[in-house]
């Protein structure tokens, strides 16, 4: 899993039947210092998460399995929206 | 499997439900020379590693959720060893 920002959704009419009703969120990859870290990508949201929230997500077909027994076409899906996160000062880079 | 530095941890309330009462680990992969590599990761924690810890994980999701012990658990990458030593010769 990875921290990211979610920083947009996506609204799709046309898709595949087993996305609809879902939320798709536009996430920022974040690193442990909270900036931005490689390529914003579009996720299924399974967390109820929304735009500015930090959250946690997973990639590969995991990312359905909230939605299971449905066979959501996903490869990225947020599971958790964080709270706060610590890392030990001697790894925080600055 | 990668090795990787245990360098802090991560709270979230709101969650799925397969993640409850997992603890979750940021992760630091390192080279074989301890340098960071890449982004820190979170990972599933079934052992009880620690923060300065050094950590085996697995980032794929089949091996991730076996190590967790849940199915269907919507998890990429699962700490499953925490290191003694790693000695490499060359």
């Amino acid at each position: 899993m990875q921290l990211a920002r979610v920083i947009g959704d996506v609204v799709v009419t046309r898709k595949d039947e087993n996305l609809v009703g879902l939320k798709l969120l536009v996430l920022q990859p974040i690193g442990a210092d909270g900036a931005a870290a490689g390529r914003t990508l579009v996720a299924v949201d399974a967390a109820g998460a929304g735009v500015g929230e930090t959250v946690f997500f997973v990639r590969g077909k995991e990312a359905s399995f909230p939605f299971y027994p449905t066979e959501v076409p996903a490869d990225a899906g947020v599971v958790g929206i964080v709270d706060h996160w610590d890392v030990e000062t001697e790894y925080r880079r600055t | 499997m990668q090795i990787a530095r245990v360098i802090g941890t991560v709270v979230a309330t709101q969650k799925h439900a397969k993640f409850e009462g997992a603890k979750l680990l940021l992760v630091q992969p390192l080279t074989i020379d301890d340098k960071p590599r890449g982004t820190a990761i979170l990972a599933v924690d079934a052992l009880g590693a620690g923060v300065h810890e050094k950590v085996l994980i697995v980032m794929e999701g089949r091996a991730a959720g076996e190590a967790l012990g849940r199915k269907l658990a919507p998890v990429d990458a699962a700490v499953v060893g925490i290191i003694d030593t790693v000695d490499v010769t060359e």
